[in-house]
């Protein structure tokens, strides 16, 4: 006990804390959605976009979150758009753009400060990177983000489980889905400094795939994931902090543990 | 009275038309069935009336206070919904998407009408039972009951019996006529299933590229047009 009082009287670990529970709960939300249109692969590809631009700001010295955030949103809307498009296969697009993003932000950070620990923090994240500034921009994009969600909710159900009819009734599936990359693409820029660009996927991934083994309505898969993501966040954190484990890494681990356990419980 | 009229109808993708000359009405309590071979222009005039595509020449004219949004419309399914974690109620609610307006939760009433359309089609003990886990017949029922709440006058089918078995098909055949006449719900149906199509409509529509036929199923089944396909293609 005394240990875990300790543990959070760290500001770093505070802010860690407070931002991890609600980007877990963002990215958890996101995440059945994602996972159910099969645009899982779009939050890893925003991700080394986000690598890309982060290390762009960093090497020209500018706040990374006010560089990253609009950039990884307009590659979002872009990727959408590509989906669409016959001219590159979907999975393709993803591939060549979160590629690319990843080759350039290397090159960018290598000319500035060189091939350090400042590439591995971003690639794996770190608990230290985020500063009080980060801390409050985060908070207030992912109240945001889950305020959209649960305002929306209907209509994101209705577009998730079947656009042709919910278009044919009215409704801009065109609006809701570009609202879901963007939020995917705020929460995924939340989530890469602590979680790290290559890691920051499962955390959408994960939750969702594991409450899909266990629960049978929508609503019920949505409540299940947000509680499985933010304990496993809480757990990789723990874990991480007394077994001096990187932070991005326990965590997924603690989800991939998680989806075991659904997994079995799931198989009746 | 017409609710639906279709003008000198013309569709086209990147200017090239394929689909032209569709001229037809549908009357309330009509049930229309539309046939016609792959390719034929079904797809295409669907998303026509749906307001889903913008025809290049005529008019496609709703009467009787129906709107393009109201039309409940029950599209094929997809990889995506058949193994989708949502509950039957969740499903069937949706459909009152269009009624939600700018409101962004489901009020009482229309929980209410959800309620109904799963008694109306006796899905209400497996509210709770999740979609994925159904049989095609019942996804299909819900389906049914989901484009019920989505209006009071027209429902649009897309092929709906694709991959049921032949008792599950003929239930959904009779469940379909049974909405037409107990309810009097102006029916449009896609199918490939000539026979049964024949056997339920009262009207048909055969497209090929251009309308080919339209009037009463009795005069098709006179039409040298149905022989043919009645007979499965051999002439």
């Amino acid at each position: 006990m005394t240990a875990l009082i300790q543990m959070f009287s760290y500001h770093f670990m505070q802010r860690a804390l407070i931002v991890g529970v609600l980007v877990s709960l963002c990215a958890a939300l996101l995440g059945v959605s994602l996972v159910l249109k099969r645009y899982s692969m779009i939050g890893d590809g925003l991700s080394h976009v986000g690598f890309g631009a982060l290390a762009v700001a960093s090497a020209l010295n500018l706040a990374p979150l006010a560089v990253a955030v609009p950039v990884v949103v307009l590659a979002a809307i872009l990727l959408l758009r590509l989906r669409q498009s016959a001219a590159v296969k979907g999975d393709a697009a993803i591939a060549m753009i979160s590629s690319s993003a990843l080759a350039i932000g290397v090159i960018s950070l290598s000319l500035s400060t060189g091939m350090n620990t400042e590439v591995s923090s971003y690639l794996f994240g770190s608990v230290l990177s985020l500063s009080r500034g980060d801390a409050v921009f985060s908070i207030l994009l992912s109240l945001a983000v889950i305020a959209l969600f649960v305002l929306f909710y209907p209509r994101i159900f209705a577009v998730t489980f079947d656009e042709s009819f919910s278009r044919a009734t009215g409704t801009k599936t065109e609006l809701f889905n570009t609202l879901l990359a963007v939020l995917t693409a705020i929460t995924v820029v939340l989530g890469m400094r602590m979680m790290g660009a290559l890691l920051i996927s499962s955390l959408i991934i994960f939750p969702a795939l594991s409450a899909m083994r266990i629960c049978r309505s929508f609503k019920a898969v949505v409540l299940t994931a947000a509680c499985i993501s933010v304990l496993c966040f809480l757990t990789g954190l723990l874990a991480s902090y007394f077994l001096e484990t990187p932070t991005g890494a326990s965590i997924v681990v603690a989800d991939l543990l998680a989806y075991g356990i659904c997994r079995v419980a799931g198989r009746k | 009275m017409a609710i639906l009229e279709c003008k000198d109808l013309c569709f086209a993708y990147e200017g090239k038309r394929v689909l032209e000359g569709v001229n037809f009405s549908l009357n309330a309590g009509d049930y229309l069935c539309v046939v016609g071979e792959n390719g034929s222009g079904k797809s295409t005039l669907i998303k026509g009336l749906l307001g889903l595509k913008a025809p290049e020449q005529g008019s496609i004219t709703l009467s009787d206070g129906l709107k393009a949004t109201e039309i409940g419309y029950l599209p094929q399914q997809t990889q995506v919904q058949r193994d989708f974690p949502a509950s039957v109620y969740e499903v069937v609610l949706s459909g009152c998407l269009n009624s939600l307006g700018s409101k962004l939760f489901y009020t009482k009433e229309l929980k209410q009408r959800a309620m109904e359309n799963m008694e109306r089609m006796g899905i209400e003990e497996i509210k709770d039972e999740s979609y994925q886990n159904l049989s095609g017949g019942q996804q299909q029922r819900v389906l049914l009951a989901r484009a019920l709440c989505a209006t009071k006058k027209l429902l649009l089918l897309d092929e709906p019996v694709t991959g049921l078995d032949p008792i599950a098909s003929g239930e959904m055949y009779n469940l379909i006529k049974l909405i037409n006449l107990c309810d009097n719900i102006s029916v449009i149906m896609v199918s490939h299933d000539i026979h049964e199509a024949v056997r339920y409509a009262t009207h048909i529509l055969h497209l090929g590229h251009s309308q080919l036929f339209f009037g009463t199923a009795a005069e098709y089944r006179q039409s040298s047009l149905a022989r043919r396909f009645l007979g499965g293609g051999q002439i």
